[in-house]
C-alpha cells in the first residue's frame, strides 16, 4: 500500500528545527559573551 | 592582518562587528526564509520539499566551512603562536557543530518524502555525520585542555588532521554512487533557476553572517574568561 505524505508536514519540521536552533545558538552566544565580560570586569574592580 | 592578533584592537573592532553581523545575518536570513517558505513556486520533481533547500545548504555550508575555519585559525596557531588564532579556532566550533547537525536533521526530514527513507548510509550522509563526530571530538579535547591546563597544539593538531574530512564530503557524490544529488552549483555555473538562487544566496549570505557573529561573540566569551581567571589569579598571588 503506498503511502501518502503531505510534504508540508516535513517543510515545517524542517524549518522549525533550523530556525529554532539557529535562534537558540544566537542567544546563548550572546548571553555567554555579556556573562564573560561583566565577570572580567568584576575581576577588574575587586 | 597581525595588527588584530592584539586583543585590545580585536576588542575594539568585535564590540560594533558583532552586534551588526548578527542583525544582519538574522534579518537576511529570515527574509530569504520567508522567501523561500513562501513566495518560491514548488519545485517539478520535489513539490513543496524543495523549500528546505534554503535551510539545508547555508547549514551544510557552514558545517563545512566551519571545520575549514578551524584548520585554518590552527595552522595559523601553530605556525605564529598567535593566541587569538587558537580562541577563533574553538570560537568556530560550537557553531560550525550546530549547523552540521542542522544539516543533518532538515537533510533526513527532507530525505522521508523525496528518497522514501530518513537515512542512507552513503558517503555524503556518512561523511557529514564523521564531521559532526569530529566537532563532538574537538569541543571535547578544547575543554579538556583548557580545564587541565595542557597544550592547545592537541586541539590544534586535531582540526588540521580533521580537515581531511572536508574533502572527501566534498567530492562524495562525485566518488560514489548516491541517492543525494551531485554538486549543482560548482566554480561560475549553477544548475538552479534564477527563482530558487536568488534566495539561496541571501540565506546561504545571511546564515554566514550569523555565523561570523557568534564566532565573535565566542572569542570575546572566551577572551572574557581567560583576562578574568588571569586577574583573579594574580591579585591572588599579590595577597599571598
Amino acid at each position: 500500500m503506498r503511502e501518502t505524505l503531505d510534504q508540508w508536514d516535513f517543510v515545517i519540521a524542517a524549518y522549525a528545527v533550523g530556525i529554532v536552533a539557529t535562534l537558540a545558538l544566537v542567544a546563548w552566544a550572546w548571553w555567554d559573551m555579556k556573562r564573560a565580560e561583566r565577570r572580567r570586569e568584576e575581576a577588574r574592580r575587586k | 592582518m597581525h595588527g588584530f592578533a592584539n586583543p585590545k584592537r580585536f576588542l575594539s573592532l568585535a564590540r560594533w562587528l558583532t552586534p551588526l553581523l548578527l542583525l544582519s545575518g538574522l534579518v537576511l536570513a529570515g527574509a530569504a526564509l520567508a522567501w523561500g517558505l513562501f513566495v518560491v513556486p514548488p519545485d517539478r520533481l520535489m513539490g513543496e520539499t524543495v523549500r528546505i533547500l534554503f535551510l539545508h545548504v547555508p547549514t551544510a555550508w557552514l558545517g563545512m566551512g566551519g571545520w575549514t575555519a578551524i584548520a585554518i585559525a590552527s595552522g595559523v596557531y601553530l605556525v605564529w603562536r598567535h593566541p587569538l588564532a587558537d580562541l577563533a579556532a574553538r570560537a568556530a566550533a560550537v557553531p560550525g557543530m550546530v549547523f552540521t547537525a542542522v544539516c543533518l536533521a532538515t537533510g533526513s526530514i527532507w530525505g522521508r518524502p523525496t528518497w522514501g527513507t530518513w537515512w542512507v548510509w552513503d558517503g555524503r550522509l556518512t561523511s557529514m555525520l564523521v564531521l559532526l563526530f569530529l566537532y563532538f571530538g574537538y569541543i571535547a579535547l578544547a575543554q579538556a585542555v583548557a580545564r587541565e591546563g595542557g597544550s592547545s597544539r592537541i586541539p590544534a593538531i586535531f582540526g588540521l588532521v580533521g580537515a581531511i574530512n572536508i574533502p572527501i564530503i566534498n567530492r562524495s557524490v562525485v566518488w560514489w554512487n548516491s541517492l543525494h544529488q551531485p554538486p549543482s552549483i560548482t566554480a561560475g555555473k549553477s544548475a538552479i533557476d534564477a527563482e530558487f538562487l536568488v534566495p539561496l544566496l541571501i540565506a546561504v549570505l545571511g546564515f554566514t553572517l550569523i555565523f561570523g557573529g557568534v564566532v565573535l561573540a565566542r572569542m570575546r566569551a572566551l577572551l572574557g574568561d581567560i583576562q578574568a581567571e588571569a586577574r583573579l589569579r594574580r591579585k591572588a598571588s599579590e595577597a599571598a
